[in-house]
């Protein structure tokens, strides 16, 4: 028997299947993939550096901008840590709002994933319809917040706008045309024989690999994991409502970890996120939507403040993590972002092994990566750019944590 | 001398025909595919202006391509699409007609994805090369169930009639044969119909069987590399191939003329033919092009070579067995 040849199929940095740039190697033999590589690094901006030279309040604004998409939940990530630290007690009212405005932000995030991952097998039909459904969440967020995408809502101390009860006719009509309509892109998603020939056993994610490899979000969710930060830790107002983790048994009754719990899990999500809004607009309680509404007294205690905190969310991708060293002065000592997809790159390796040219695209597609958001460091010697090992990060972190002292 | 003039004039007629409506058509579809999604769309006359636009652009070839062969296929392409138009009955009688075209016709047909497959390899695209491997699997998938459509119409009408000319699209269409068989007859052409049309998008390498090109994941594929003139000629090609198959299958299934109804003289006959026959092409993309790319995602390779090769030919041999059950009873 000959040796059966491979060769490398290389896709990306800029492919039509990739949103956003990262480099995949794949050594293939015919259709089937039996090495994967990948790197990413091409789009860092250098984010936590501009942050270390603004004040918090500043800082927000930069925060809001790291994800165009996930622009509620970094924000809600950095202003608990900040609030942390400084120990900003949030008044009730903007928690729930805040709540409010993280699952209007997961339904947009989850309806436009499912659009993307249509297109990504060829259903372009799905994508359009898709987001012409998106628009409805769109139009709502603009209503509530002044914006369509970038919302600039949330404030270090609460939020910066309320909601009044003559919204509650729109909420409640957008949350209804949801209900309605959701039901028609379940049945496509779920039932089209198209789709589930493309989706099912496809890039599967074993609950054994999205344990080991610390999958968030419901890349991980969907492999039976049953890890939600609005649970595992209820932050803001998610303590008081009735929410549990969102796995594809519940609607399919078992979990195989593949495309299709992926798209099943976003679906419940987006009914979840409904449920959610409905019944925080039911307990709204009354009160102030600021700890401190006066940004200049806000800015000049925070600059007093030294210590550090953590903020976690759970966005649309999994758990975003901002941790804020404060000293004294205008900017932060530290700034530390970690988005979902730095976790949910790895699984990508599990999945993609053994797989068909193919599948590449609805797989990388099913973490819904958002790699901008994630590339946070980039090393460059002369002109060469370098690759850090296991051990050489290791060491590096040992130094960091040293000199932050902790 | 008449007979030169006919082929040379005509071969120029037929050529300018198939651009033009096939270039229409590809407008028309992606207008209709456009409202089915609830966009807008182009405008009809979009693949015009994108040729246009291709022609203008610079013919780009890589480094490692062979150039001859990657230069050459796009001519061979659109030159072989357009010489099965020569063979097929556009409500008027074909220009050219031998003993046997319609094979002829079918290895006509294979000629551009061949033309593909080689530029693709020629192009030195780890891309292309993909797509010239889908492609070649399609092509082993598809001319089994292909065949045994067209033999069977064929052997069925030489049951009937006894004519040297039997092999001809020409012939074919003179005489339909739905008039002439039983209730299997028509149940078996029914079915073959079904397998023709479920075959045309596979041959045009549309969605869901467009996985040689497959955008999302081989960036275009067999494509990729080519640019300018080039592509502008498969585009073409393309185009005229849609219009091909479109004719086959009025051809073999729906040959029918209205002129007769009418009364008119003969020249307005031909033109009432001819538009009559335009609207039966169309009637055809609109089932088997456009609303189909419009309701199905992308299938895998291994997913369509299973699908032709056991469901597909299984049917088609389902038409053939009942064809022949209506000669016995």
């Amino acid at each position: 028997m000959s040796k059966k040849t491979t060769y490398t199929l290389p896709i990306g940095p800029i492919h039509p299947a990739l949103k956003e740039p990262v480099a995949f190697e794949f050594e293939t033999d015919g259709e089937r993939i039996i090495n994967v590589d990948f790197h990413v690094g091409h789009v860092h901006r250098g984010i936590e550096w501009i942050g270390m030279h603004r004040n918090p309040v500043q800082i927000l604004y930069i925060a809001e901008r790291i994800c165009g998409i996930c622009n509620i939940c970094h924000p809600i990530a950095f202003c608990r840590a900040v609030e942390n630290a400084a120990g900003i007690e949030v008044p009730e009212r903007a928690d729930y709002i805040r709540v409010i405005m993280a699952e209007l932000e997961r339904i947009h995030s989850h309806i436009l994933w499912a659009g993307v991952a249509a297109h990504e097998i060829g259903f372009d039909t799905v994508l359009h319809l898709s987001w012409a459904m998106r628009e409805k969440v769109l139009d709502l967020i603009e209503y509530l917040t002044g914006n369509r995408i970038t919302k600039a809502i949330m404030a270090v101390g609460g939020v910066r706008r309320d909601i009044t009860e003559n919204q509650y006719p729109t909420i409640n009509n957008a949350l209804n045309y949801y209900k309605e309509n959701l039901d028609t892109i379940k049945s496509v998603f779920l039932d089209d024989k198209s789709i589930q020939m493309r989706a099912k056993n496809c890039g599967i994610l074993t609950k054994e690999d999205a344990l080991k490899l610390c999958a968030v979000g419901p890349t991980t969710r969907a492999s039976g994991v049953k890890k939600d930060v609005r649970v595992d830790q209820a932050y803001c107002a998610y303590g008081d409502l009735n929410i549990d983790y969102m796995t594809p048994d519940l609607l399919t009754g078992e979990v195989n970890g593949d495309v299709y719990d992926r798209i099943v899990v976003r679906l419940l999500e987006v009914e979840q996120s409904i449920d959610l809004i409905e019944q925080c607009i039911d307990m709204l309680p009354a009160g102030d939507i600021m700890a401190e509404p006066k940004i200049p007294k806000l800015l000049a205690m925070l600059k007093k403040v030294e210590g550090d905190g953590i903020g976690r969310a759970e966005a649309p991708r999994g758990e975003v993590i901002h941790y804020v060293k404060l000293k004294a002065g205008d900017a932060p000592f530290t700034w530390k972002v970690r988005a979902p997809t730095y976790n949910n790159l790895l699984p990508w390796v599990p999945m993609l092994l053994g797989e068909e040219v193919a599948d590449i695209p609805i797989v990388a597609a099913s973490t819904d990566p958002c790699l901008s958001c994630t590339n946070r460091a980039i090393v460059i010697k002369g002109n060469k750019r370098e690759v850090l090992d296991n051990e050489a990060l290791h060491r590096m972190s040992v130094e960091k944590t040293r000199r932050l002292a902790l | 001398m008449i007979l030169v003039l006919k082929s040379v004039i005509g071969a120029c007629l037929v050529a300018f025909i198939g651009i033009v409506f096939g270039l229409l058509y590809k407008g028309i579809d992606r207008k209709l595919h456009a409202h089915m999604q609830m966009r807008v769309g182009p405008p009809v006359t979009q693949p015009f202006k994108d040729v246009r636009k291709l022609f203008l652009k610079e013919n780009l070839v890589p480094e490692n391509a062979v150039d001859w062969v990657f230069n050459l296929m796009p001519v061979i392409s659109l030159v072989s699409v357009i010489s099965i138009l020569l063979y097929v009955p556009m409500g008027v009688d074909p220009i050219l007609s031998t003993k046997g075209d319609l094979i002829l016709v079918l290895y006509l047909l294979m000629l551009p994805a061949v033309c593909m497959i080689l530029g693709g390899f020629a192009s030195s695209s780890p891309y292309a090369t993909v797509g010239a491997q889908r492609e070649m699997v399609m092509m082993i998938s598809y001319e089994f169930p292909l065949a045994v459509t067209i033999i069977a119409i064929v052997w069925r009408l030489s049951k009937i009639y006894s004519a040297s000319n039997i092999f001809t699209l020409q012939f074919i269409a003179a005489h339909p044969l739905w008039n002439n068989v039983g209730v299997f007859g028509v149940i078996g052409l029914a079915i073959l119909l079904a397998v023709l049309l479920i075959v045309t998008p596979i041959e045009l390498s549309k969605i869901p069987f467009d996985v040689p090109e497959a955008e999302t994941e081989i960036a275009g594929g067999l494509l990729a590399e080519y640019s300018g003139k080039n592509l502008g000629m498969f585009y073409i090609s393309d185009a005229v191939k849609t219009v091909v198959m479109a004719s086959i299958v009025v051809a073999l299934f729906f040959p029918y003329n209205i002129s007769q109804y009418f009364s008119f003289p003969q020249y307005v006959d031909y033109v009432i033919d001819f538009a009559f026959f335009l609207f039966k092409a169309f009637v055809v993309i609109f089932v088997s092009v456009t609303v189909v790319r419009t309701s199905f995602a992308r299938l895998k390779i291994d997913q369509i070579a299973h699908m032709l090769w056991v469901p597909v030919t299984i049917t088609s041999i389902i038409g053939l067995l009942l064809l022949y059950l209506d000669t016995v009873f």
